[in-house]
Order: C-alpha cells, then structure tokens, then sequence
C-alpha cells in the first residue's frame, strides 16, 4: 500500500470515529425529544397535583412522586451511614489480608448484581420474612442494599485520595484513630462521597424492577403518612403507564418520565457542581 | 482512657457495617439455594436446564428453561453487536483523536445516557424503535427481540465506551510515539498498536458489558414481550429470564408455591451466569492495571 492509501484510511477512520461519537449524542436527543414531544402536552400543574386514574385526563403521578421522594429519603438515611462505615473500615481500619481482599471482590460483584435479584432478596426477606408487607420500609431497605455497594466503592476512592500527611500531622499532635477519622479524614473525602451517594440515589430513583418485586402497587390513590404505608414511585407508575396499550396513557408515561428526567438530571448537575467546587484532592 | 474506648467503639461498629455488605451476598446465596433446592425436589435439573417448553403457569406444566435462555441470549448478542463497534469507535475518538476539550463536553453527554433509567429506555423502544422497525418490516410483531436489543445496545453503550477509553489511556505514551516514529498513520496506530495492547481490558469491559446486559430487565419487559419460545428471529415477540420473573411477581403469587419457586430458580441460574462473568470481568480489569501501573 502506498503512502497515499495509508493516508486516505487514516481519515476515513478518524471519521468514523468522529460520526460514531456524534451519533451517541445524537441518540441521547432524539431520546430526549421524543420523550417531550409525547409527554409536554399532559404536563400541568394538575398532573403534578393529581392520583392515578383510569381516566387519562384526571390522571397524575401526585402519590408516585411523592412516593419516590419518601422512598429515596429513607433509603438515604439506611444507606449512607452504613456505606460510609464500611468505607472508613476498608481504607482505614482493616489490614491488608486475604478477608480484605474477599470483600472487595465481594463488593464488586454486588454492584455488579442485576437489581431484579435484590428485588427477589427484598420480597423474600423483607416483605416476608420480617413481615414489613409492600411498605416503604421493604422498598427503601430492598434499595439500601442496592447502592451500599456503589456508594461503598465511591466513597473508598474518596478517602484513599485523603493524602498521609494530613492523617500523620494528625497523629503527630497525639489524636486518637477516630479522631484522625471523624475530624480530618471524613471533612476532607466529604466532597467525593457526597458525589457518591447522589449518584447511587438518583440511579435508586430510576429504579423499577427490584421495587416491583416488593409490590410498589401501581394503583395508590392516598400519600404515605409513615414509612409502613405501601407505596409506588415515578418509574413504576411509568411502567405502568407505558405497558398499556392505549396512546393516550403512553403520553402519560412520557410526562412521568419528563418529571423523573428533570428530577435527576437536578440530582446530577449537583453532583458535578460539588466534584468541580468543592474537591480537594482528586482521586 | 475515654478516647481509647470510643476507639474501640468506632471500630466495633464500622465492623458491623462491613458485615452487612457479606451477608447481602450470603443471604442472596442462601435464599437461592434454599427456594431453588425446593424447585428441583419437584422438577428435575436435567429438565429444567435442557427442556425446551416453559410454560410454568398453564396445565399441563412444563419447566425448560432453554426458550427463557435462548430470549436472554438474543438480547445479548443484538446488544453487543451494536454497543461493541460503537463503544471501541467512540472509545477511540476519545482517547486517541479527540481535544481535550471536546472530552471533557462528550464524556458527562455519555454519563447522561448511562444514568437515564432502564424503564424510560423500555418506553423509547416501545414508541419509538418498534415503529421504525415495523415501518422497515410491516410483518414484525408489536413486542420484538430487536427492538429490545437496540435499546439495550444503547443502554450499555457508555459502559463499553468509557472502560475501553479507560483503557486506552492507561497505555503508556512510548507506545503510540514508538509507531509513529516508524511512520505509522494514526489509523494503524489505533488499530495495530492500541487495540491489541489494551485487548485484555477491551475484553473485560465486553464481558461486564454482557453481564449487564443479562441483567436488563424493564426495557425488555416492555419491548420484548412475554412469549417464551425457541427460535431464532428477531422480529417476534421473546421472554427473557429477568422479564419472566417481573411477570410473576405482577400477578399475586402464593408464597412457597412452584410459581414462587421458578422465580427463584430462573433467578440463581441469571446469579450464576452475572457472578461468573462479574469476577472474569474484574479479575482482568485488575490484573491489567497492575501490569501498566
């Protein structure tokens, strides 16, 4: 092959890469658009405000939302402190040895998990085995442990990316291990765990499956007062929007989705103003 | 003497955290077990792994697992065949091509993707890939494997992409300036040197890619249908694993019923499946960062 051909290829690909790239975000938009051209003309005020119906006209996501901001409230409460301990175990506590190693191993297959499987967990232990029935208690515990993992690896790169001299000036001064932890490791890795957790809370708030494993009913016409309440978030009453046939409930769907949409996208610009703002130490 | 016990407190109770991270995995195996132990007292391993009827729920019953495999395995394969080629394209333009700039504007644009909940993909096949396909090919059916595939295909796009251009950036630069210095186009930079160098993590990033794609569950419960049946077209409607479960759990099932038990059983075999490649998975991406660090 002459230099010439070698030359022409060169381009050809570099332009393949560049349409493949530009294609991606061509996808997300068409995506994007599709969803608010279905979806604009049912979103008001009385969507926002109104239950489920089986008119498509009265019909409104109030309960599912409200549902969703319990349900990501409480798995919040579960998971963060117990994906932080674990953190602060890993990276500070533990030695170095074969358990360690099994349990990041361990961890990774858990984030790695299909969420339907927590949801047969959920079903099994929560709603059956301690009695919780299809209440917000099953579906935020089913969802704590669904994003213990991913919050756990997060915020263990967060803390390793604490550099030693601070722990070392610590100790120098005579602080006690929790107090090196607690005072001046935690305030340090702060920024890239809470990137963490929002990120691992709004991918609990798209979830569908592992809650409809542990029966967040689709048809709920009251708001959850306490956490034994059952329950239904946004994705479900969209699945259940969506798996009718009729058009008009498609539509729906897609203004659920378009609320769902804004609601994590707010999740996430959060998340990347606190990495850009508030980082120290990269990881 | 107060500080020392908060320290053994603190310590004592950030233990316990990690505990409740090793009983998820021991409960979930156990659970499996136990429910999957009862399901082959009544219907036969060789059965249920080679049988070629799944019909668990109408008379007269019949527990083959394979048709519920074979739906899987369509989406898998129509997945990777479009994420794989895009996602190394991407990959490629990113780390070899693209300016910085231009980087750090696409890379949040792929995060968006791979953050968009599943359900809302399963909507998208639903109104919008259905219709084109069924506009290409009138005789395809409302609920189709291709369908569910392609939006699939895209939901696990970033992952590919990302990993692979993970990869492609761990390569030392001696490499790429090693090629060009014997007057080598970018093309067979990226192609003879690049790729191969990085086909270890490429690999890895395929097979987790797969596992997530075994996983899927709502878009293909929404586009794919429930029909489970052996066949090779994708223009029908199929069943997979992960959307037979969901279609149980709708309807209200009796605890320790059979139909109860198949969910568990189907869910151990998508558990060994997702395990096995999980740890293939990561075992590569770890060793390969080893090697290059």
């Amino acid at each position: 092959m002459n230099r010439k051909q070698r030359k022409l290829k060169e381009q050809l690909f570099i332009w393949t890469c560049r349409v493949a790239t530009w294609m991606a975000v061509a996808i997300l938009f068409t995506l994007l658009f599709h969803v608010v051209r279905e979806g604009i003309e049912w979103l008001d005020l009385d969507f926002l405000d109104s239950f489920p119906s089986r008119k498509p006209e009265q019909a409104g996501i109030k309960s599912a939302l409200w549902g969703s901001v319990w349900l990501i409230g409480l798995t919040a409460m579960i998971s963060i402190p117990l994906s932080l301990g674990s953190a602060l175990y890993l990276e500070e506590y533990a030695p170095q040895n074969r358990w360690t190693r099994i349990i990041e191993i361990n961890l990774a297959n858990l984030a790695g998990m299909p969420s339907i499987l927590y949801g047969l967990l959920g079903l099994a232990v929560f709603v059956r085995y301690f009695g919780l029935e299809s209440s917000l208690w099953s579906g935020s515990l089913t969802l704590s442990l669904l994003v213990l993992p991913v919050v756990v690896i997060a915020s263990k790169g967060a803390i390793r990316s604490v550099p030693l001299s601070i722990r070392e000036g610590a100790y120098a001064l005579g602080a006690r291990r929790w107090q090196v932890v607690l005072y001046q490791v935690l305030p340090s890795a702060l920024p890239g765990i809470m990137t963490g957790i929002i990120l691992a809370l709004s991918r609990a708030m798209g979830e569908t499956a592992p809650l409809i494993m542990v029966g967040a009913l689709s048809y709920i016409a009251f708001l959850p007062e306490s956490p034994s309440d059952p329950f239904t978030v946004l994705p479900v009453q969209i699945y259940n929007w969506a798996a009718r046939p009729q058009d008009d409930f498609h539509g729906l769907a897609a203004g659920g989705i378009i609320v769902l949409l804004v609601l994590l996208l707010t999740l996430n610009a959060g998340a990347v103003f606190i990495r850009s703002k508030l980082q120290r130490y990269k990881s | 003497m107060f500080s020392r016990s908060i320290d053994h407190a603190v310590h004592l109770i950030l233990v316990l955290c990690v505990v409740i991270t090793i009983l998820t995995t021991v409960i979930v195996v156990v659970l499996l077990g136990k429910e999957s132990y009862l399901f082959f007292q009544q219907v036969p391993l060789w059965d249920f792994l080679f049988g070629t009827r799944w019909e668990p729920l109408l008379e007269p019953k019949s527990f083959g697992v394979l048709p519920l495999v074979v739906g899987t395995l369509k989406i898998v394969f129509g997945s990777i065949v479009i994420a794989l080629p895009l996602g190394l394209l991407i990959a490629t333009y990113l780390s070899e091509f693209a300016s910085t700039r231009f980087r750090s504007i696409i890379k949040p644009v792929l995060e968006v993707l791979a953050g968009i909940p599943t359900v809302v993909y399963g909507y998208f096949a639903l109104t919008f890939v259905t219709p084109i396909i069924r506009t290409l090919f009138p005789d395809t059916q409302i609920f189709n494997a291709a369908s569910a595939a392609i939006v699939v295909g895209i939901m696990i796009l970033p992952m590919i992409s990302s990993l692979c251009d993970d990869a492609f950036q761990s390569l030392p630069n001696t490499l790429r300036e090693g090629a060009y210095a014997l007057g080598a186009t970018k093309f067979e930079v990226a192609v003879q040197v690049i790729l191969p160098s990085a086909a270890a993590r490429v690999g890895a990033a395929v097979i987790l890619a797969l596992s997530r794609a075994i996983g899927e569950t709502m878009a293909v419960t929404l586009a794919a249908g429930a029909t489970p049946q052996m066949s090779i077209g994708f223009l029908e409607s199929i069943q997979t694993m992960t959307a037979y479960i969901v279609q149980v759990s709708l309807g209200d099932i009796p605890a320790g019923g059979i139909e109860y038990q198949t969910c568990y059983a189907v869910g151990l075999l998508l558990f060994l499946m997702t395990l096995v490649m999980n740890i293939i998975g990561n075992h590569f991406i770890t060793q390969s960062r080893k090697i290059h660090l």
